[in-house]
């Protein structure tokens, strides 16, 4: 909480304001506390709907705090043409969460994003910045081991 | 007068005013050109490019953003245009899952309209891909259905929902993935989404669908339950009311609704309505036929002289019944014991304001909120109380009003004010004459308005000199500064409104709150003109008409003192009538207690819910002798009555109601009353007619009404056939008399025409000590409806927000180690409650709040009075907490 006081307290609360302070929140705790966002509309006026949309329509911004590794799949064109909705359906089904999230024991957290500039070598995912190329679905299960 | 301009629209020559977009002008001229995303009354958003259409020289423009210019020429419908079109709606119904025979929206889907249109075929839909949506439904809100898999991400109901300041909904997320959603795509019910409807109503496909059944005739008329008045069309199938929706020609709402007057109004069909007379024998209630309940009535009445009778009329009856009620107290019992509710909230206002400027009511219309350039909003909460009166609020802070908010509680209102301060409970007077000391010493006063309107200015400037800043800022809590400022933004601007409710009326000292807001007022001229004012907001449907048509002790229908009229009403009534003046509404119930009020007949109130320190109301209920109790349920005053009389709802008879603002509007009779449940007034008739007293032969509403048009020269002008559209607001005084958007334009109506300032005393009731540490605020929620007698019949409403609980502060919570959903006992001087502990951080620490919704609340409350309009102290009382 005094963390935020603090980042809210350096902007005017103006509605301008909304994009620069959700950066500072993110920066500050790594994804966007949904208390975090409640305090922001108390503070700019702006009703909590809509800095939700505000913050939805940027891909930056994260809503979970990520897992130890966190997942990230290109959905880019060459990835797509090369399957990677599969990919992400395989990646779901095997984490059980869907994508955005952050398993439970926040051991994992998926996101999708657009071209990661690996087209040649598509379709990838990257685990903790580590790119994996020419993924198949069946590679899924070794590449992310879950403790049980 | 706007300019006129001529367009040709497919070879027609038509004319509409400068401004509108093509689209406009055919919908006027009732041409179609298909179109989704755009509504009459909500700004043009140009999303679903269904309303292409070409110009002269081949541009191809949306109609619904391309304003028209003079003599221009627009094809709406060509081959070309058909084909761009169908290529749109098509990918719209792709996108789109759902069969349209099982949509509630069918036959009225828009979408469906265009497909039809355009005559959109399988082949069409064949040709695209497959696409992948989401297609939930979120099914958590008791009243409507949210079927994302049917939006078509029009973005109107967005608009609807940003207008009425809520933003509960926005477009979430983006591309593809695009979606109407809430904070943390969150379950309706689980988000701020107050649900009115309104997004439903402008839903043009069955993404946002009702979950009523729906109607098979519309009846039109007024809402029943608070003073706003909204004009609505009751849904019917059958004989039972199914659905509503706001009605877009009245001025008071323009077709918007909150959740009560959208959703709430099918109790009329609840099975618990009260169907037959019922006579209670040896503590047991019988049925009985109308005529032996009225030959009972009779004959018990006529063993009670004058004084020994009272009567309470109701804020929820009609001004027809009121004035009804208190003609048969005045002429048939010889008593001036009638009053109303009001005393519970308005009291305060009548008194301060008639004495100050002439009349206790409104002085400016809703409507003239949204010109105002600044709004003062003190002890109002008005996003619960008054919903229809806040989004006009918004609305003009939207276009630029300055708002400015005085409240212990941190309101929802708070979110749109330019300045918010923040006082103690009960600390209004020094707050407000604080802000007079900050004009006077900035002179910002309007010295002309002060020489030819006012008196009194003199006195109240050296009254208000010799206040000290600092006791001023010790008792409220606000810096000067903080005062300053607000009190300059006020003066300064062109037109100030100040609009109040319970918050400043409910307290010990309620006459000295409206006393120091009217002095404000007048100080800066914010008076007799348009979108100024100082406007008490009426709680119930009918409260002014209760007061205007004088249910009180002391007045006549109109206003008129028993003193000074009662020659005129006895030459009109044809009778002598009592020159004593009567009881308000607490003293009856205290002379009941003391057996000298014997006979009581309550129409349509619940007074052992309503009234401060119930204890004592109990008491009184259990002395009289004789009780009769007129009402649609069963209550808890009705189980003291010895008869209880059926009435008939607002949906099952004619007459008028007058709401907040003065105007007087019509209610119309829509479905067959249950049972053998009669209209208040032709009960009233058949007891007078029974006792042998003439004045009473009264056929249909409209015969009364053009008696109390007589009698009260600001009903004057009026006729049930000129109030058939929107009403009319009094005064009106004849035929051709519009009626009065504000008063006091051309002189206040006081003897010598002018306003007068009066000293508010600066006295404090209760104040925290240390046996009785927190302040308990009394107040309403958004869901409920006083006592409940109809709100509970709606099962939906209960889904929301607890209103059993008592809220406080989490801090004070963790001071007293408890947390929420534990119970603590609340105690005051005068009895105590147990109740479920909720955390509601807008509370200031050492503040606690329950609503009034709740029977027992009123065992803490004091019935201490205001002693300048009997007010009790319902607002705030002192109180210790202790954890069970
Ligand atoms: S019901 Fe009212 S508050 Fe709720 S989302 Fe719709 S418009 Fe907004
Ligand atoms: S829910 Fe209805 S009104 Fe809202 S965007 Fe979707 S289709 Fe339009
Ligand atoms: S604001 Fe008042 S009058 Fe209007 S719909 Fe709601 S309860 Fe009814
Ligand atoms: S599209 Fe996947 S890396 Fe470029
Ligand atoms: S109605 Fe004009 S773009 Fe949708």
């Amino acid at each position: 909480m005094q963390r935020l006081r603090k980042i809210l307290e350096s902007y005017q609360g103006k509605r301008e304001d909304i994009i620069p302070v959700l950066q500072d929140i993110q920066k500050e705790y790594g994804y966007l506390p949904e208390n975090a966002l409640k305090e922001l509309s108390k503070y700019t006026g702006v009703s909590e709907g809509q800095i939700y949309g505000i913050a939805t329509f940027y891909a930056q911004f994260r809503f979970k705090p990520k897992g130890g590794k966190h997942v990230i799949v290109c959905t880019g064109t060459a990835c797509h043409v090369k399957g990677s909705d599969q990919i992400i359906d395989t990646i779901q089904r095997h984490l059980k969460i869907k994508e955005g999230d952050t398993t439970p024991d926040h051991e994992y957290s998926l996101e999708a994003v657009g071209c990661i500039g690996c087209c040649s070598l598509a379709p990838c995912i990257m685990i903790n910045e580590k790119v994996i190329s020419k993924i198949k679905p069946r590679q899924i299960k070794r590449l992310l081991p879950q403790k049980s | 007068m706007k300019r006129r301009m001529e367009i040709i629209l497919d070879g027609q020559r038509i004319r509409v005013d400068e401004g509108k977009s093509i689209l406009d002008a055919a919908l006027e001229n009732n041409i179609y050109i298909p179109h989704l995303c755009f509504r009459p009354g909500l700004d043009a958003f140009g999303a679903c490019r269904l309303c292409l259409v070409e110009t002269l020289d081949g541009r191809l423009v949306t109609a619904c953003e391309t304003p028209v210019e003079d003599g221009m020429q627009v094809i709406s419908d060509s081959d070309r245009l058909n084909r761009i079109r169908r290529v749109i709606a098509s990918l719209l119904i792709n996108g789109h899952v759902g069969d349209c025979l099982k949509c509630p929206r069918s036959g009225e889907c828009k979408l469906e309209d265009i497909s039809s249109y355009l005559g959109i075929n399988d082949e069409d839909l064949t040709k695209l891909r497959e696409f992948k949506i989401d297609d939930s439904i979120d099914d958590s809100n008791p009243f409507f259905l949210k079927d994302n898999g049917k939006c078509i991400l029009c973005g109107l109901c967005v608009q609807s929902c940003d207008i009425i300041g809520v933003n509960a909904i926005d477009f979430t997320f983006r591309g593809a993935k695009t979606k109407i959603g809430t904070f943390m795509d969150k379950p309706l019910i689980d988000s701020i989404c107050v649900s009115c409807g309104e997004c439903v109503e402008t839903c043009p496909v069955g993404a946002l669908v009702k979950k009523s059944e729906k109607p098979s005739r519309e009846v039109k008329t007024v809402c029943p339950y608070c003073g706003v008045g909204c004009g609505i069309y009751l849904g019917i199938r059958g004989d039972r009311i199914v659905s509503a929706r706001g009605d877009p020609e009245n001025p008071v709402n323009n077709g918007r609704l909150c959740v009560k007057g959208r959703f709430a109004l099918n109790f009329v069909n609840s099975s618990e309505r009260l169907e037959k007379p019922l006579i209670k024998e040896d503590n047991e209630f019988k049925e009985v036929e109308w005529d032996e309940a009225i030959a009972f009535i009779a004959d018990k009445l006529s063993k009670y002289n004058g004084d020994e009778f009272a009567a309470i009329a109701s804020a929820k009856c009609t001004n027809e019944e009121n004035y009804l009620l208190q003609k048969f107290t005045r002429t048939v019992m010889k008593s001036n014991n009638i009053d109303h509710c009001a005393r519970l909230c308005h009291a305060p206002s009548l008194v301060a304001l008639s004495e100050s400027l002439g009349s206790g009511a409104m002085t400016n219309s809703i409507n003239e909120l949204k010109k105002a350039s600044c709004i003062l909003a003190i002890g109002t909460n008005t996003t619960e109380t008054h919903p229809v009166i806040a989004y006009k609020v918004i609305e003009a802070v939207k276009n630029g009003s300055k708002l400015i908010v005085v409240n212990p509680t941190r309101i929802e209102l708070v979110r749109h004010a330019d300045i918010y301060l923040r006082n103690k409970p009960g600390t209004d007077v020094p707050l407000i004459l604080g802000m007079c000391k900050a004009i006077i010493e900035k002179n910002l006063i309007d010295h002309e308005f002060m020489k030819k309107r006012t008196e009194g200015f003199e006195s109240f400037k050296e009254y208000v000199y010799d206040l000290e800043w600092d006791e001023i800022e010790s008792i409220t809590g606000i810096s000067r500064d903080k005062i300053r400022e607000a009190a300059i933004l006020y003066a300064s601007s062109p037109a100030a409104s100040i609009i109040y409710a319970m918050g400043i009326t409910q307290h010990f000292n309620g006459t000295d709150n409206v006393f120091a807001l009217s002095n404000l007022a007048l100080l800066t001229g914010n008076l007799g003109r348009a979108n100024t004012g100082i406007n008490p907001l009426r709680g119930q449907n009918n409260v002014q008409g209760a007061s205007d048509m004088g249910a009180l002790p002391d007045l006549y229908p109109g206003y008129q003192s028993i003193d000074d009229a009662r020659e005129k009403f006895e030459k009109k009534w044809n009778c002598k009538l009592p020159k004593e003046k009567g009881l308000i509404l607490p003293k009856i119930f205290e002379r009941a207690c003391k057996g000298k009020i014997k006979a009581l007949y309550i129409m349509g109130e619940n007074p052992i819910l309503s009234e401060a320190d119930i204890n004592n109301v109990e008491e009184a209920l259990k002395s009289i002798e004789f009780l009769i109790v007129q009402d649609i349920f069963p209550s808890e005053t009705s189980k003291f009555a010895d008869v209880i009389l059926p009435a008939c709802s607002f949906a099952e008879k004619d007459g008028t109601f007058t709401n907040t603002e003065r105007r007087v509007q019509l209610i119309k009779s829509a479905v067959r009353p249950p049972g053998d449940a009669k209209p208040d007034w032709w009960i009233i008739c058949k007891i007078a007619e029974k006792m042998g007293v003439p004045g009473f032969e009264f056929e249909n509403p409209r015969e009364i009404f053009d008696e109390i048009r007589e009698l009260v020269p600001a009903y004057g002008g009026m006729s049930y056939k000129r109030l058939e559209n929107g009403g009319i607001q009094w005064p009106c005084r004849s035929r051709d008399d519009p009626g009065t958007v504000f008063l006091y334009k051309d002189g206040f109506t006081r003897e010598n025409g002018r306003a007068k300032f009066i000293l508010p005393s600066f006295r404090l009731f209760e104040t925290p000590d240390e046996d009785y540490p927190f302040i308990l605020i009394t107040g309403r929620s958004l869901y409920q409806y006083h006592t409940r007698t109809m709100t509970s019949k709606i099962k939906g409403l209960e889904e929301f927000k607890d209103w059993k609980s008592l809220e406080m502060n989490p801090i004070d919570g963790e001071k007293l180690g408890v947390r929420e959903g534990d119970f603590v006992l609340v105690k005051s001087r005068r009895g105590s409650v147990k109740a479920k502990v909720r955390f509601n951080e807008a509370l200031m620490e050492g503040v606690t709040f329950m609503s009034f919704h709740f029977a027992p609340v009123n065992r803490l409350t004091s019935s201490v009075r205001d002693p300048l309009s009997g007010m009790p102290a319902l607002k705030v009382s002192c109180v210790d907490l202790i954890p069970q």
